[in-house]
């Protein structure tokens, strides 16, 4: 599944609510294969911004391009059997409440798969043992903790094996183990299944760690302050603000 | 409860502000009134200053003070010299001020005239049909998807939604339905009494509950039961972003959530309805031989010459017709719902108000047809 080259390219783009502009002039791309991370002070539009790239909320202005194709100019159904091959992740995990971790894991496979009853229950099992919920296959949603509903719904995000995972603050709510294994977890995806990764963290430690490109939203001029490598944006990046933000406020 | 603290305002020179606070200023004391300090300022003020000596303790009631005037005094472009705060006093302000106030981007709530607002719910009038038919489209669509075949959804929803619709609503439709057949047979029998003719009051009973009642008023319980709890369902499912979630996997939600919920409710409808005819005859059935003396097989007589099938037929024809109302009323409202449990709230009032207001004018179109064509 995995490819190389430019997997979305955003251009001019200007994203919001209503009348209401979020982000404007907004241009990067993001290559096969990167983990690619949106960071920005809390209200800049950071999950408004995913929305767009994955398909939910329709931009104001300005294009993105999936794989050379413009992705909100084609017909519902094309984009719809693009979409199918997105893994998302939403900030509140946003499991399907009247259903058991194993059915809401279960739904998309039976939809998109030929696999068996039992395949499919074991392919549940499988991933819910990736982000360590092995186990907690019957639980309903209300039942697990917060933490634990997010790392429900990462599983639930990787098991079609997507070439794209969009992630809303996948390690927010976590604890600093569980968020490491996060962590290699999303390296070992991003190794295993060559997908591109998109996500918007906090996390310091992930931003640096295992970021390779870093798009910086600025809440004040609702426009993108910064873009490059987590490194470049903490010691090089001509803007001081960017710099300030990434190391939590310590001016260097 | 007398004020532990007193805040005296003078004016040292022509240009400065001096502001003493004294005592103690903590909750659930009163606080100190901002306003009436920000009074003593005029054009020649430039700069604002305190003094402290006699302040004892503080606490947030403080703070709030000392935010709004040092707000209030910046916007005017006057100096505030804090350095006579307690030091804790001084870094929680700057704290406070650090961001400054935001003036979040909102769409604005205009209050202009009449006109204009007239025309802005006009507007907002012809937004909320636009969005009422785009959902009745798309629901149509998906029922033309299922009639071929390919409509996706759990035939396991179908059946929850049945038991939560059918056999659970049977007491309170057995309760209301008796009830009004009591109160069609009271009703009749006093105008028939006049002329003799009380045996009239099965014709009346049964008629009334057959073609109209029977259907009306269970339309209007399942919209109070079934309506609303489709649209806390869907409400909450919103505010989750559990619908979002079923569209980034391609799964359209009309098909997954709204097809099941109509299914079972036009399903059930229908019986439903009969049943609450039937409880109706028999209330009737009650009032006539009880308390109007009218013997028991003549009633069951009256009552079968005066029905036939299509009286039945037109009634359980709404019901069903009322259950693609309550439906898509409850579940629309469930979708369009905001993203907090306030707008849950809203939402299951709204969908409730929504599905009674369809039922009545559905039945009165229904009825006209009925009419036009002699049925
Ligand atoms: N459904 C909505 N309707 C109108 N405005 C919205 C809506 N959702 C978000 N907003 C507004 O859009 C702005 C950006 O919101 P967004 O959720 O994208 O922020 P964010 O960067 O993800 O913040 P956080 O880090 O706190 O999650 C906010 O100012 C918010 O008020
Ligand atoms: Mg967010």
């Amino acid at each position: 599944m995995s490819s190389t080259g430019t997997q979305i390219e955003v251009r001019g783009l200007e994203i919001g609510y209503g009348d209401f502009s979020v982000q404007h002039g907004l241009d990067f791309s993001i290559e096969s294969g990167d983990i690619f991370v949106i960071i920005g002070g809390s209200g800049c539009g950071k999950s408004t911004l995913l929305r767009a790239l994955f398909g939910l909320t329709r931009p104001k202005r300005g294009s993105i391009l999936y794989r050379g194709e413009d992705f909100w100019e084609a017909p519902t159904a094309q984009r719809q059997r693009w979409m199918q091959r997105f893994g998302v992740l939403f900030q509140a995990g946003a499991l399907w409440s009247s259903m058991t971790l194993a059915e809401n894991i279960a739904l998309p496979l039976g939809e998109y798969t030929d696999l068996s009853k039992a395949e499919i229950r074991d392919r549940a099992s499988w991933v819910l043992s990736l982000v360590g919920l092995a186990g907690f296959e019957d639980f309903r949603p209300a039942e697990i903790s917060g933490g634990m509903r997010k790392r429900a719904g990462l599983a639930r995000a990787v098991a079609l094996d997507p070439e794209i995972l969009f992630f809303d603050e996948p390690s927010a709510g976590l604890d600093p183990l569980s968020s490491k294994r996060l962590d290699e977890l999303i390296l070992l995806l991003q190794e295993t299944l060559g997908s591109t990764i998109v996500m918007v963290t906090h996390e310091l430690a992930s931003i640096f760690g295992i970021g390779t490109k870093a798009l910086f939203l600025d809440a004040e001029s609702h426009t993108q302050l910064a873009l490059g490598s987590p490194a470049w944006l903490r010691d090089e990046c001509p803007d001081p603000k960017v710099r300030t933000f990434l190391r939590r406020g310590e001016n260097g | 409860m007398q004020p532990a603290f007193e805040v005296l305002v003078s004016r040292p020179s022509n240009e400065s502000l001096c502001i003493r606070l004294a005592g103690t200023f903590e909750s659930p004391g009163p606080a100190p009134d901002a306003a009436a300090a920000l009074a003593a300022i005029d054009d020649e003020i430039r700069s604002i200053h305190f003094e402290t000596n006699a302040l004892r303790s503080w606490d947030s009631t403080l703070m709030a003070f000392l935010l709004k005037l040092v707000r209030s005094a910046e916007a005017l472009g006057i100096a505030v010299e804090l350095d006579a705060l307690p030091s804790g006093a001084r870094r929680l302000l700057a704290l406070a001020t650090a961001v400054p106030e935001a003036d979040p981007a909102r769409p604005e709530v205009a209050a202009h005239g009449k006109l204009a607002r007239a025309g802005v719910r006009a507007a907002g009038a012809w937004v909320e049909t636009q969005k009422v038919t785009t959902f009745v489209g798309e629901v149509a669509l998906s029922v033309i998807k299922l009639v071929r075949g390919r409509a996706r959804f759990r035939g396991g929803d179908v059946w929850r939604v049945i038991q939560e619709a059918g056999p659970s609503a049977l007491p309170i439709v057995s309760l209301i339905s008796f009830l009004v057949g009591l109160i069609l047979a009271f009703v009749a029998a006093v105008q028939l009494q006049y002329f003799g003719a009380q045996i009239y009051v099965a014709d009346l009973v049964a008629l009334g509950m057959a073609r109209e009642m029977g259907a009306m008023m269970t339309g209007i319980i399942m919209a109070g039961r079934t309506g609303a709890a489709f649209a806390a369902q869907l409400g909450a499912m919103t505010a989750n972003e559990e619908i979002d979630a079923l569209s980034t996997f391609g799964i359209p939600p009309i098909d997954f959530l709204v097809l099941p919920r109509m299914i079972a409710l036009v399903a059930m409808m229908p019986l439903l309805v009969l049943y609450s005819d039937l409880v109706g005859i028999l209330g009737g059935l009650v009032v006539g031989v009880t308390i109007l003396d009218l013997n028991f097989a003549e009633y069951v007589n009256e009552t079968r010459a005066a029905l036939d099938l299509a009286d039945f037929g037109t009634g359980l024809f709404k019901g069903a017709v009322y259950g693609v109302a309550i439906a898509v009323a409850g579940c629309l409202r469930g979708m369009q719902s905001g993203r907090s449990s306030a707008a849950v709230g809203e939402a299951t009032t709204s969908a409730v108000v929504t599905a009674i207001v369809w039922i009545v004018l559905t039945s009165a179109a229904l009825t006209l047809v009925y009419n036009v064509l002699g049925i």
